[in-house]
């Protein structure tokens, strides 16, 4: 069974904004799905109808086989989520904010404290149970969502851009609790702008733009249609220009720097060979940006090209 | 609809309005009795002692089941006006609209709240009231159900309000507009039979005199309208208002896009 199934979703706010223009994907039960896209490209629109925050134009949600038109309190059980923006009351405490959520699904208080407990303490929150979320720090408010949205232990976890304005370590932290979290069987769907979390974490990845998915495929099916790979290295002795490299394209950074595109037709032996005829060394080796960038700003570029030519 | 969710779900709302109004309480609690004080101090005592008498009461006695009706619809619909609107403007509603709670329990889990802290402030201003007078309650079951009806249905319009509602402007409209004038022309401070024939009639399309009188009527045993009819009147009320705001959260209006 799916964890989730979507056929056909538009969404047309009050405003004329056509966010949504008829998408479709589905996410296996399991799944680590990444949902991508450029700002505005709808990705928190589409969340927002999952969860009934948004009413949809048009089109079928399923939630682990519950159709949100037919079974909406059954879909909603499944969902835990952990939204773009801030909702919690600031005014609150962190204990109560994630207990009383646990009380709206419908989980005895008892039990609700000893989980908020295990939540918390995992998201390092445990300390500042009985501080007001608005004295927590930004990191701390997304991880009290996290906390909030796993309560009533999901089957699904909705997180929308959860790491925007997290620290590393946090960051890190957190890859880590989704990663395990995710091993012990909650599917887990993530919109982030960092492409190499999603790199890291994820399985799947869709790409939306302009409320239409231009990609749904796993993650390594994507990371193979990656047609070149351009890699920063640093030379022992700066070169005065491009190095001319038969079969690599060179460029010359301003930092001293040179950058090689390497296609999926050659390989890093030969790169290497042709730099030691040439006599020069390599200090470092980095990559320019990572693959799930590249093909990203790959396929949007594509498009934006073939939005030009045809208004051409 | 998942009764043990729904169950759970409503004790969790009502528990957290009881927090919030005595957490608040500066703001819940204390004004409603300092303004229901003074109305006591000078409409009762100083001014009262020149008016005599009110179907047969001192004006100090018929004037506070009027007051404490008064202070109960206020702050019931205070109560529930800026929790929800709070709710929506904090964007916390949200917490509420993604479980699976249904509607009907978030309308009644805010209704509750409401209620009880109208119920707190009334026995607050009974109290301040016995301070000054003397009440003995005639028909104890008639004020009580009476003051509960009157504080559901004001919680009910908060409900409404705060659908409705989009700034802050937009909670303190209504009362100013249209609930303190009800009020004070509900005949809290006066038996419609003093008014001319007219505007008696006015009066009586005035939900508030109904509610008004027959607490009155529990307490003191004298009203200017038929008990019967004012249950009639309260239930259509609560059953209307109840129905109205199902409709609109089923709807979304006021907070789904
Ligand atoms: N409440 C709203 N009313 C009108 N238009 C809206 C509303 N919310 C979003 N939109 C519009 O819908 C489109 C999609 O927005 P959405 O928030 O879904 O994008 P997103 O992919 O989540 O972007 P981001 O990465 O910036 O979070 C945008 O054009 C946005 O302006
Ligand atoms: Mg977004």
């Amino acid at each position: 069974m799916h964890a989730l199934h979507i056929r056909n979703l538009t969404k047309t706010y009050a405003n004329g904004v056509e966010a949504l223009k008829g998408i479709d994907f589905d996410v296996d039960a399991g799944d680590f799905y990444a949902l991508l896209g450029p700002n505005g490209a709808g990705k928190t629109t589409a969340i927002g109808i999952i969860c009934s925050l948004v009413n949809k134009s048009s089109g079928t949600v399923q939630i682990f086989g519950h159709d949100i038109d037919r079974e909406l309190e059954a879909a909603k059980a499944c969902i835990g989520l952990v939204p773009q923006e801030l909702n919690m009351n600031q005014f609150d405490t962190v204990l109560n904010i994630v207990v009383n959520q646990a009380g709206y699904y419908g989980i005895p208080r008892r039990l609700a404290l000893s989980r908020a407990e295990r939540y918390l303490s995992e998201l390092r929150l445990w300390d500042r149970r009985l501080d007001p979320a608005r004295g927590l720090s930004g990191g701390m408010k997304r991880r009290l969502m996290i906390a909030r949205a796993l309560i009533h232990e999901p089957r699904l976890l909705i997180l929308d851009e959860p790491t925007a304005g997290v620290d590393i370590e946090i960051r890190r932290s957190m890859w880590e609790f989704l990663r395990r979290i995710n091993e012990e069987g909650t599917t887990i769907i993530l919109t982030t702008h960092y492409l190499e979390e999603a790199e890291s974490l994820c399985r799947h990845v869709a790409i939306i733009d302009e409320g239409r998915i231009i990609e749904d495929a796993p993650m390594s099916t994507v990371l193979r249609k990656l047609q070149r790979e351009v890699f920063v290295l640093t030379l022992a002795d700066t070169p005065t220009s491009a190095p001319f490299l038969p079969g690599y394209e060179t460029v010359l950074r301003n930092d001293g720097d040179i950058e090689v595109a390497v296609d999926t037709n050659h390989d890093l032996n030969g790169l290497f060979d042709a730099l030691d005829e040439r006599g020069m060394r390599v200090v470092s080796l980095r990559n320019k940006a990572n693959r799930l960038e590249e093909l990203f700003i790959g396929l949007v570029e594509a498009k934006q090209r073939n939005a030009a030519a045809r208004s051409a | 609809m998942d009764l043990k969710v729904n169950w759970v779900g409503f004790v969790t709302l009502v528990r957290k309005e009881v927090i919030r109004v005595v957490r608040i309480w500066v703001q819940t609690i204390v004004p409603p009795a300092i303004t229901m004080t003074l109305y006591f101090i000078i409409f009762g005592n100083l001014i009262g002692r020149r008016i005599g008498t009110m179907d047969g009461f001192d004006y100090m006695q018929y004037i506070a089941p009027g007051l404490i009706m008064m202070s109960v619809i206020t702050n019931s619909y205070g109560n529930v006006v800026s929790s929800f609107f709070g709710a929506k403007f904090g964007k916390h509603v949200e917490e509420m609209l993604v479980s699976p709670l249904s509607n009907a329990t978030i309308i009644m889990g805010h209704v509750a709240g409401g209620i009880i802290r109208g119920l707190m402030v009334g026995a607050l201003v009974t109290v301040i009231a016995l301070f000054f007078t003397q009440l003995s309650v005639e028909h104890p079951l008639i004020t009580l159900s009476m003051v509960v009806l009157a504080s559901t249905v004001f919680a009910l319009l908060g409900f409404v309000n705060a659908i409705f509602a989009k700034k802050f402007d937009d909670i303190s409209i209504i009362p100013t507009f249209v609930l303190t004038p009800l009020t004070y022309l509900g005949g809290v401070f006066y038996s419609i039979s003093l008014l001319p024939e007219f505007w008696q009639t006015v009066s009586l399309g005035n939900p508030i005199l109904y509610m008004v009188n027959a607490f009155r009527y529990g307490i003191l045993g004298v009203s200017d309208i038929s008990i019967g009819y004012a249950y009639l009147i309260v239930a259509i009320f609560v059953a209307g208002l109840f129905t109205l705001n199902l409709v609109l959260l089923n709807r979304g209006v006021g907070i789904r896009e």
